[in-house]
């Protein structure tokens, strides 16, 4: 056998192969492994997430009694500390020197910075999409609460479910690290699936479920591939490794790295529903709970465009070039299949399914503009659209009432006359949807061409304006239904259904959405400079105790 | 390492593969010249520990057993972690420590949750 590993070597017979030398140890022990320093309260608020869904499991599975409304209550409490938990970072970051009456003069400086050895970017960025996330929490859990009761379904499990996939989302936007990343998606996107099939009793809630799953799962190997071939093109997985790679060495052929960037497009795309990845969204949106989808139309897009964003506006900006088509048609594609498609529906949680994927084309504008200026519309969209799309699945999810099955255009007939408020309030968030002046959604639309239209792709700002008039046909029709008391034909007089009671969760959650659609609609500066504000960040760790960014620039 | 010296490497894959896939050819290939072959009824039934087989592949199995699989989960992955970290416990510290403890109390509230939900009686 030696002989053999001899000739392998390619020693000479009898010579020998000297071992490595071994670290030595010290007399005391073996030599302890460097760890990295963690800054725990800038990770206060993924910390808070994390245990709080695994306390409310833990107290709900030792406290036999249905706890009815402690769950939801619990629920917004952990997400309103979390967003509270922001705030002191989020004065660091932007290096303000006190907050409040507390003093924030940091021993370690000011402004963005990395942490757990690289891992993590704290940056405004981050901490402003954490706090997009925890409101859709919030939204969520007030329609879940009437929701689950209404359906005899009430339990921890959906709260817990929301609050991981809210973790998850966190940490997709604070990964400085691809694997990072991908352990974000996975924590997002399987208490997601879960949550799509929460409805016990339904069967397309099942369908829903297995569909997403299955079809996420895939779109999750894709980007795991990209990952892989990122890493072999640049040699780390660090995005701050790979920018100073990139830095540093100009390679001869790239394929392996266009490669993965592509799969890394694909894993993306899937998450945010642009076509040609938007198959499952019209399924899951109508088949999953309405309060579950009110919470995901929002978080799991905000947590898929913040990473969609860092990795490829931030890491790979010098490979716009190349990306940058890519993002075009997938922007062209997004936003007018989703408003053409979605024309044809007859279910209303179909059609705003479609609205999303619309939605998400115009996000994707924006992504591609890949400035500051883009990230800047992209996280201005992001916030506006949650409370938007929150607010419409609000209606949804009222106006089903039990059992779950009134998402047709005909259920809606009439609403206007039964709940005239109810009604208002539901024109209001499509008409946002659809772009129109005093709501988020002309604003959110308006920044996004407006990127465009500074990166130079006037051309692309004109498919998006052509687009949103499309787009608007979608709403104006469920608007024209709720109005209007004839069928669709106008000639017979259908009588209006029973006046819908609406419980208080959900006018809480319908008011939350409402004020913030009209007020930032009405007064955009503040969510616009915070969005300015919350500029991403790639800081190499002062600890490099990985060193992938050591490693990448000294190698190949 | 230049870029084609890389995807060279996987000439070694390739060569691996295919070797594995002609060692099997062959060694099949010449069982199949040299054994004899005398086919009876019998030889087709689908052996069952020395009983006869009863009803066809495709029968259902209880839903009770998914529960106990999911819960075997749990514990397989907890030992797939712990025995590569519990040889090297002195070099982790108490960092290490902590670390796992945490991981151990995640998924102890994993089967605190079961047992509360009375999955692990057999009903």
């Amino acid at each position: 056998m030696s002989a053999l590993w001899s000739i392998l070597a390619q020693v000479p017979p009898g010579g020998v192969i000297s071992p490595a030398p071994e670290p030595v140890a010290p007399p005391g022990g073996p030599l302890p492994l460097p760890t990295p320093s963690v800054e725990w309260e800038a990770l206060a608020p993924l910390i808070i997430l994390m245990a709080g869904a695994l306390l409310l499991l833990t107290i709900t599975s030792l406290v036999k009694r249905k706890l009815h409304g402690f769950y939801a209550a619990y629920t917004i409490a952990v997400a309103v500390a979390a967003m509270v938990a922001v705030l002191p970072v989020w004065a660091r970051v932007q290096g303000w020197p006190r907050l409040l009456w507390i003093d924030l003069t940091h021993d370690d400086g000011t402004g963005p910075f990395s942490t757990v050895g690289g891992a993590v970017g704290v940056d405004g960025f981050m901490l402003f999409v954490t706090v997009v996330i925890c409101g859709a929490v919030i939204v969520g859990a007030l329609l879940a609460n009437d929701y689950l009761r209404r359906e005899d379904l009430d339990g921890p499990e959906l709260y817990v479910l929301m609050l991981l996939s809210a973790a998850g989302g966190v940490i997709m936007a604070m990964a400085n690290d691809l694997i990072v990343l991908f352990l974000g998606l996975e924590t997002l996107s399987i208490a997601v699936y879960v949550l799509a099939a929460m409805h016990r009793r339904r069967i397309q809630s099942q369908e829903a479920g297995l569909k997403y799953f299955v079809l996420g799962s895939f779109a999750s190997a894709f980007f795991l591939y990209g990952i892989a071939m990122v890493f072999g093109a640049t040699g780390s997985t660090n995005l701050i490794g790979i920018k100073d790679f990139m830095a540093e060495v100009v390679p001869v052929e790239n394929g392996l790295l266009l490669l993965g960037l592509v799969f890394l497009l694909v894993g993306f795309g899937f998450k945010v529903a642009a076509v040609p990845f938007h198959a499952w969204s019209p399924d899951v949106y109508d088949g999953s709970p309405a309060p579950v989808v009110a919470y995901m139309a929002g978080a799991v897009k905000a947590a898929a465009f913040a990473g969609l964003a860092r990795v490829f506006m931030v890491t790979f900006s010098n490979y716009a070039n190349d990306w940058k088509p890519v993002i075009w048609a997938l922007a062209i594609l997004s936003m007018l299949g989703g408003a053409m498609l979605g024309a044809v529906q007859h279910n209303v949680k179909r059609i705003l399914a479609y609205s999303s994927i619309n939605n998400a084309g115009f996000i994707l504008v924006a992504v591609a503009a890949a400035d500051e200026v883009g990230v800047q519309a992209v996280l201005f969209y992001l916030a506006a659209y949650t409370f938007m799309v929150a607010g419409a699945f609000a209606v949804v999810t009222v106006v089903d009432r039990r059992g779950e099955n009134r998402h047709e255009l005909s259920d809606y007939r009439g609403l206007a006359h039964t709940n005239p408020v109810l009604a208002l309030v539901f024109t209001i968030f499509l008409l946002a949807q659809a772009g129109v002046p005093f709501t988020a959604g002309f604003f959110a639309k308006f920044y996004a061409v407006t990127a465009a239209v500074n990166a130079g792709a006037w051309w692309l700002a004109l498919v998006a304006l052509l687009a949103a008039v499309v787009a608007a046909f979608l709403y104006l029709r469920i608007v024209a239904v709720m109005y209007m008391a004839g069928d669709e034909h106008g000639a017979v007089e259908v009588p209006a259904g029973p006046r819908i009671r609406v419980p208080v969760g959900g006018w809480l959650a319908l008011a939350v959405c409402f004020v913030v659609t009209v007020g930032v609609g009405i007064v955009p500066s503040p969510l616009l400079d915070a969005a300015g504000e919350a500029r991403p960040a790639l800081v190499a760790s002062p600890d490099a105790v990985t060193g992938p960014a050591a490693a990448a620039s000294t190698g190949p | 390492m230049s870029y084609s010296d890389f995807v060279r490497q996987y000439l070694t894959v390739a060569i691996f593969g295919g070797l594995a896939v002609g060692m099997v050819g062959l060694i099949l290939g010449v069982g199949r010249i040299l054994r004899p072959d005398r086919p009876q009824e019998q030889k087709y039934i689908t052996y069952e520990s020395g009983v006869d087989p009863v009803g066809i592949g495709w029968s259902q199995s209880q839903i009770r057993y998914y529960v106990f699989a999911l819960l075997f989960v749990i514990f397989d992955v907890e030992a797939v972690f712990i025995f590569p970290w519990a040889t090297r416990l002195e070099t982790y510290g108490v960092f290490g420590l902590v670390e796992m403890g945490i991981f151990i109390v995640i998924l102890a509230l994993g089967l605190v949750y079961a047992w509360r939900k009375n999955v692990l009686k057999w009903v």
